[in-house]
């Protein structure tokens, strides 16, 4: 036997059938849908009469478009209420399982798969969102598609798909306190650039990965495609399995499971196409200065000057970035004030970022010169955190507490940030009106985000 | 989905000179809420197009059909709405050096063709429609190749895609054809994958 990085061992194993000149056709063992791009590819079923093959490998939540005030009331903007209620209307037709709003399991769609225990390590996952590259936590080959995709996924449960090249990012060391795995992956992707993972599925390997908790793997590759890449994955291990074990789709026959899912990591004589470096010791925590996520620099330095760039079209971005960001070159980033902080989403929305986040604004108040929005993951989220009393330390300290969806990460619903307004936020992406038009973000981890909350500027914990 | 061949388009172009365009500068998320594949036209570009000075205002490039994009286009989310949003406003190919991944197979899933040409290649192609917008481009995909003027470069694309884009085939069509490969492998499937019927809680 050849030895193989486990995305090749993986991929090797879902192969429905391959030929010369063609692509492989991958079987998928689950598909996560959301109301936002499957309509059209529903629409494409009933128009050539075609059905959904395995309804009972698909599942479906409502999270992008939904609002998170008054759920239980019809939902107020009629453009967001027929995209939500077609979804409805096809889940129900062709079978589909669905959780909306209201149902403790509804919300982001990558929060729901893994505390359902539908993601498992060795499966193929796929989603019509990029931010499905999550699932790789698990040791699965996760990735994003368009709508035709997820057409052509509805109707044959498999997928043409040419196999990515491989790359490994080894992040060797230990975190100092308050650096986090947001920090970890915001700091690849400062290094690689936005396009250096472009047709490769990253494994995430080394001993500051293999230390972080589930949750924390999950952030880490949830932003794999911020760097370009198609996937991005972990090996599975104990905290794995620790995680999966008694969750509601956990295998019935555990050890046949178990078996299987210690198989599942790169041979030791493997080769990866390309390999990346980073020490996990020298981290400090990281922030976005610019408008895309590899425009990043650890929270001390200043926003950066764009003639330093050697490089003129890097050049001409940064002009770009601080002229749309409203910032002076020099600036330290600790002095930059903000108007909103956002907690939520598939990146950092889960019940630990929301311990974290708690921990730092435990007893205190918000600066009064900001809003700060919490919005859990999932409903299931939402209810541990009340029952952990999170909410109150969240309401006490002067911030919103919301329901579940995607809400600002991507300001479809009415969580928007206003023009000029500025965010510290949780979330993946700080492109150009991401979070609203006109809207400035800063993407910094949990623990920035709270310890911003109250100081009013980008700020550690440290800094309080 | 049926698409429409693509086998050779000529028209003019238009210069984006930008980089890292992601999907939500090509359609912002709340232009994302409909539920057909047209009229998102509206949504392309939306944020820039308020200013009087973005390229697609001027009425020099208002018609053109070929747009030329700075390096990383289509970074981001899935939505294949930003296809969309470039075909319903009339495009019907977009050169760059380099394209998202995802971006990328969205496009040629539905027949909007996308060419990567050497970065050099599109900064001339940028000078050439500001010095004559009336520059007609030809992409040809039968001889793999864009031409302008007197000049003809070769752009490579895989041998499958290109037919597939030439005939115009539906792709879960051909898929289906291998029901049988699909039937075989579902059989030794593992029985300890999960599944998501029936509902456990």
């Amino acid at each position: 036997m050849m030895s193989k990085t486990l995305a090749e061992k993986i991929w090797a194993e879902h192969i429905v059938r391959q030929a010369d000149g063609e692509p492989d056709l991958l079987y998928i063992d689950l598909h996560l849908i959301h109301e936002v791009t499957s309509p059209q590819a529903f629409d494409g079923l009933r128009q050539t009469g075609r059905t959904v093959r395995r309804p009972d490998l698909t599942i479906a939540t409502e999270d992008h478009n939904v609002p998170t005030l008054d759920i239980l009331k019809p939902i107020a903007d009629p453009v967001s209420k027929l995209q939500v209620d077609t979804l409805r209307a096809n889940c129900k037709e062709f079978g589909v399982r669905l959780h909306s709003l209201g149902d403790v399991d509804q919300g982001v769609v990558h929060v729901v798969g893994p505390q359902l225990g539908i993601t498992q390590p060795g499966m193929t996952i796929v989603c019509g969102d990029s931010h499905t590259s999550t699932h790789g936590a698990f040791g699965a080959i996760a990735f994003g598609i368009g709508t035709s995709e997820v057409e052509h996924v509805l109707a044959t449960q498999t997928l043409p798909s040419t196999r990515p090249k491989t790359m490994a990012i080894n992040v060797e060391g230990s975190l100092k306190p308050g650096v986090t795995s947001k920090d970890i992956i915001l700091a690849i992707i400062a290094k690689i650039g936005t396009g250096g993972g472009q047709g490769y599925i990253i494994e995430y390997r080394g001993s500051a990965i293999r230390a972080l908790s589930m949750e924390s793997r999950m952030t880490v590759c949830n932003m794999s495609i911020e760097a370009g890449a198609r996937a991005g994955l972990i090996a599975p291990d104990e905290t794995t399995f620790e995680y999966i074990k008694g969750k509601p789709h956990a295998p019935e026959n555990w050890d046949e499971a178990l078996a299987y899912w210690k198989t599942l990591f790169t041979d030791s004589d493997a080769k990866f196409d390309v390999e990346v470096d980073l020490n996990a010791d020298d981290l400090e925590p990281f922030v976005t200065w610019g408008t895309n996520p590899g425009q990043g620099l650890p929270l001390n330095a200043n926003v950066p000057n764009p003639a330093d760039y050697a490089d003129s079209s890097e050049r001409t971005a940064a002009e770009r970035a601080l002229e749309y960001m409203g910032l002076t070159a020099g600036t330290p980033l600790k002095e930059i004030a903000i108007d909103t902080v956002f907690l939520g989403s598939c990146t950092n929305g889960r019940i630990e970022d929301l311990r974290s986040a708690a921990e730092v604004v435990k007893g205190k108040k918000i600066a009064s010169t900001l809003r700060m929005l919490v919005v859990p993951g999932s409903a299931r989220v939402r209810l541990q955190a009340e029952a952990e009393g999170l909410d109150k330390v969240f309401i006490d300290a002067g911030a919103e507490w919301r329901n579940a969806g995607c809400s600002m990460c991507l300001g479809m619903n009415p969580d928007q940030l206003a023009v000029g307004e500025r965010s510290a936020s949780t979330s993946n992406r700080n492109f150009e009106g991401r979070q609203g038009k006109g809207g400035r973000t800063h993407l910094v981890s949990p623990l920035v985000a709270a310890a911003t909350a109250l100081r009013g500027k980008l700020s550690s914990p440290a800094d309080l | 989905m049926t698409m429409e061949k693509f086998i050779k388009h000529t028209g003019t172009g238009v210069p984006l000179r930008r980089s890292n365009v992601d999907t939500d500068q090509i359609i912002p998320a709340v232009y994302l809420k409909r539920v057909t594949r047209s009229g998102f036209e509206d949504g392309l570009f939306a944020a820039w197009r308020n200013d009087p000075e973005f390229v697609l205002n001027k009425p020099e490039f208002k018609s053109g059909t070929v747009l030329l994009a700075g390096a990383d286009f289509g970074t981001g989310s899935s939505r294949e709405h930003a296809v969309w949003a470039l075909q319903n406003y009339g495009f019907k190919v977009v050169i760059s050096s380099r394209f998202a991944d995802i971006f990328r197979g969205n496009s040629l899933k539905g027949g909007l063709l996308t060419v990567i040409l050497p970065q050099a290649d599109v900064e001339a192609m940028w000078a050439a429609v500001e010095a004559d917008p009336t520059t007609a481009i030809t992409v040809d995909l039968e001889t793999r190749t864009v031409s302008f003027g007197s000049i003809s470069l070769p752009f490579a694309i895989d041998d499958y895609t290109r037919w597939r884009l030439m005939e115009g085939l539906d792709d879960i069509g051909l898929t289906l054809k291998q029901t049988d490969s699909i039937d075989a492998f579902e059989e030794k499937r593992a029985s300890h994958k999960p599944a998501t019927l029936p509902i456990r809680s």
